[in-house]
């Protein structure tokens, strides 16, 4: 059988079980979605862009079943920070669980709700940025969430939004297979602060569509879910006008597969675009950041900063380029992923790229794999700090140029706290 | 206070022998000196005292007020009282010097039972030693150690060393790198920390140190072994002659 036959075999089977509304203005990015999808198929082991991360899991038609994860009492990340809530349960959204939505200059809608409406400034955005960021590389798991998702959020941001507005993925079935697609438009000059958090589900396949126009700034930070067997492909993809500003910071600890692509486009001058993750994996962890950054118009600057620190087996991957576009002159890139392996059982897999084509560029990436440095926590122990605790130190300041991406400081410092306690838990 | 005995020490990767049946005992209260050869494991001897790994023990002992040093962690030693200035202190990025210090104070006070010390009480102490010391308070807000000058390092040393109040002070070459005027001052803080119930064992090359650290002994180390132990004046001797005489003379 050819590759082509066995990925659209696969493919079949992964989508039979999945509803497709045809209704309203969806119903047209997703049957093209659909067709796209039929064309590319899913990926396979032997792409390019899957070598190092087994999409097996992500492919198959049902779930791998995922113990729930119980927190006791342990306080959750962003639970000290004044947010708006949305509460979603298995992907279905949970407005008994939910705050009240309505946040000056800031419109929220549920997806389901408004797809039958006649016209929605969303449609022109669904599905419009996921499909300009399959080039050059195909991101089927993406194109399989627009044609198939079943709820999601359309954040329009007029102006600035006083609080965060916070997306709760809550896990109640060890089964549940959860698609969900989010579209958030900002204006020019509009600012937002989206936090998301939870286990989500078994298997949780999300989209993030991000326009965002000229001046306008948006700060993304996630806490990806703790339970420790839930499956993950994440897709953000964001376009980014003059002068305007995008952050992402992703935490993630344990999961037993979290594949996290971010695709991003500067189209506009001057634009600003960070992408940052600290991964902390015990054991059966693999976590793949795929990051592809385009400079498309002169003057923009973009950060990725990625450290995982992995032991007991945990395998980290990092994929990330940065391509710069003829136009792009005075670019700024800078690209750092980093690993502290705990042990020799853990590894990490780095695929660093630079594509570009402008002569005033200023690039420059660099990818390291280490051990904790034993000189260092001997001079603490020497001075009376027990092993552990120099081990957490140290683990903490390796971390810390990718929390430092936080601009808030109350959020950065709920990170670290998060961070810290995880250190605690996983100490031997 | 301390005492060594019969200490034999050989690299753990290695069949390398460095310490070949090292005795020494300090009394509480008082200060000795070890000089001795670039090579012939005066290093090493701190770093066994104090619990590094890559080393091994093969013979011998090292007691601390009775204690058996040997057996513990390194953290353990230094909350039994042991301290060591390093010859090359150690660069840790990310690591804040405040929050090193005090996680240290804090560390020490809890494996001895004792109560932690408030924020607010320990940058009113931390912030007074820095001054004696010459210690900016920018250079404490800093990661330890990165971007210090040599002689910064060393000021760093003695301000950690004063901040645990240890009992047992071994100061590996604390005066290398340090101008006239640093040296006063790192002197100046050992002696104050100087009392019946303190002991200091200072490793140095240079008998200029022990012009403003007076020592009660001195000690000879050569090839592993302390080769002749005296008074202020073997120092002076060693100054004058270097070491050829004095290991003739064993020989
Ligand atoms: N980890 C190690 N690996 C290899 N050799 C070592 C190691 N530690 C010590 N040695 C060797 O043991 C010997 C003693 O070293 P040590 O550092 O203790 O000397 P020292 O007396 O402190 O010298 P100096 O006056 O130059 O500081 C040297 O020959 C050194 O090269
Ligand atoms: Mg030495």
């Amino acid at each position: 059988m050819s590759v082509a036959q066995v990925k659209q075999d696969a493919l079949a089977a992964r989508i039979a079980d999945l509803s497709f509304a045809e209704k309203g203005w969806l119903a047209a990015p997703r049957r093209a979605a659909l067709d796209r999808l039929s064309a590319v198929g899913l990926p396979g082991k032997r792409d390019e862009y899957w070598r190092y991360t087994d999409p097996a899991a992500l492919n198959a038609p049902a779930a791998a079943p995922a113990a729930l994860f119980d927190p006791g009492d342990e306080p959750q990340v962003f639970d000290q920070i004044d947010r708006v809530k949305l509460v979603f349960v298995d992907g279905v959204f949970d407005a008994a669980a939910s705050d009240d939505p309505r946040l000056s200059g800031v419109e929220i809608e549920r997806l389901t709700e408004v797809a039958t409406r006649d016209s929605h400034w969303a449609s022109g955005l669904y599905g419009a940025l996921e499909a300009r960021g399959q080039n050059p590389v195909s991101r089927p798991q993406a194109i399989l969430n627009t044609a198939f998702a079943t709820d999601g959020v359309l954040i329009r941001v007029t102006g600035q939004a006083k609080k965060p507005v916070s997306l709760i993925y809550k896990q109640g079935s060890t089964t549940s297979d959860v698609i969900l697609h989010h579209c958030i438009q900002l204006e020019a000059g509009a600012e937002l602060t989206l936090l998301e958090n939870g286990a989500a589900a078994a298997r949780l396949n999300t989209v993030m569509e991000v326009e965002v126009d000229d001046g306008a700034r948006f700060h993304h930070i996630r806490g990806q879910g703790r339970a420790h067997e839930r499956q993950a492909v994440t897709h953000i993809f964001a376009r980014l006008g003059k002068e305007s500003s995008f952050k992402s910071f992703t935490l993630s600890a344990n999961g037993r597969l979290t594949r996290n692509e971010c695709v991003i486009e500067m189209t506009g001058e001057n634009a600003v675009a960070h992408v940052a993750g600290a991964a902390v994996g015990d054991g059966d962890f693999h976590h793949d950041d795929t990051v592809f950054l385009t400079h498309g118009a002169p003057g923009c600057e973009s950060r990725q900063v990625f450290k995982k620190v992995l032991k007991n087996g945990a395998t980290g991957v990092f994929q990330g380029k940065i391509l710069v576009k003829q136009v792009a002159q005075k670019t700024d890139g800078y690209q750092i992923s980093q690993s502290l392996l705990l042990d020799d059982d853990s590894q990490f897999l780095a695929k660093p790229e630079l594509e570009i084509y402008a002569d005033d560029v200023k690039c420059s990436h660099g990818s390291t794999s280490g051990a904790i440095d034993e000189t260092a926590l001997f001079y603490l122990q020497s001075r009376g700090v027990p092993k552990s605790i120099a081990q957490s130190l140290l683990v903490l300041a390796f971390l810390a140029e990718a929390i430092s991406e936080i601009e808030d400081a109350e959020i950065a410092e709920d990170i670290r706290t998060r961070l810290e306690s995880w250190l605690e838990r996983h100490e031997r | 206070m301390l005492e060594i005995n019969n200490l034999h020490v050989k690299l753990e990767e290695e069949d390398k022998v460095i310490l070949r049946g090292v005795d020494l005992k300090i009394k509480a209260g008082e200060v000795h000196a070890i000089m001795g050869p670039n090579g012939s494991g005066k290093s090493t001897l701190s770093y066994v005292l104090s619990g590094r790994d890559g080393y091994e023990v093969t013979d011998g002992s090292a007691t601390l007020d009775g204690e058996e040093l040997l057996e513990m962690e390194p953290e353990e030693r230094a909350a039994a009282g042991l301290f060591l200035a390093f010859q090359y202190p150690v660069e840790i990025p990310g690591v804040g010097n405040m929050t090193f210090l005090r996680t240290a104070v804090n560390a020490q006070r809890k494996a001895r039972g004792e109560e932690e010390l408030s924020a607010g009480d320990f940058l009113k102490v931390v912030r007074e030693k820095a001054k004696t010391l010459k210690i900016d308070a920018e250079m404490l807000k800093r990661p330890v150690n990165v971007g210090f000058s040599g002689g910064e390092k060393k000021r760093n040393e003695i301000l950690q060393m004063a901040m645990l109040e240890p009992k047992m002070c071994v100061l590996d070459e604390t005066d290398s790198g340090l101008d006239v005027d640093a040296m006063k001052l790192v002197a100046e803080g050992v002696n104050a920390l100087r009392d019946a119930g303190r002991s200091f064992l200072v490793i140095t090359h240079y008998q200029r140190l022990l012009d403003h650290i007076k020592p009660d002994v001195v000690h000879i180390m050569s090839a592993g072994r302390i080769i002749k132990t005296g008074g202020p004046e073997l120092a002076l001797e060693v100054e004058n002659n270097g070491y050829a005489d004095i290991l003739a003379e064993v020989k």
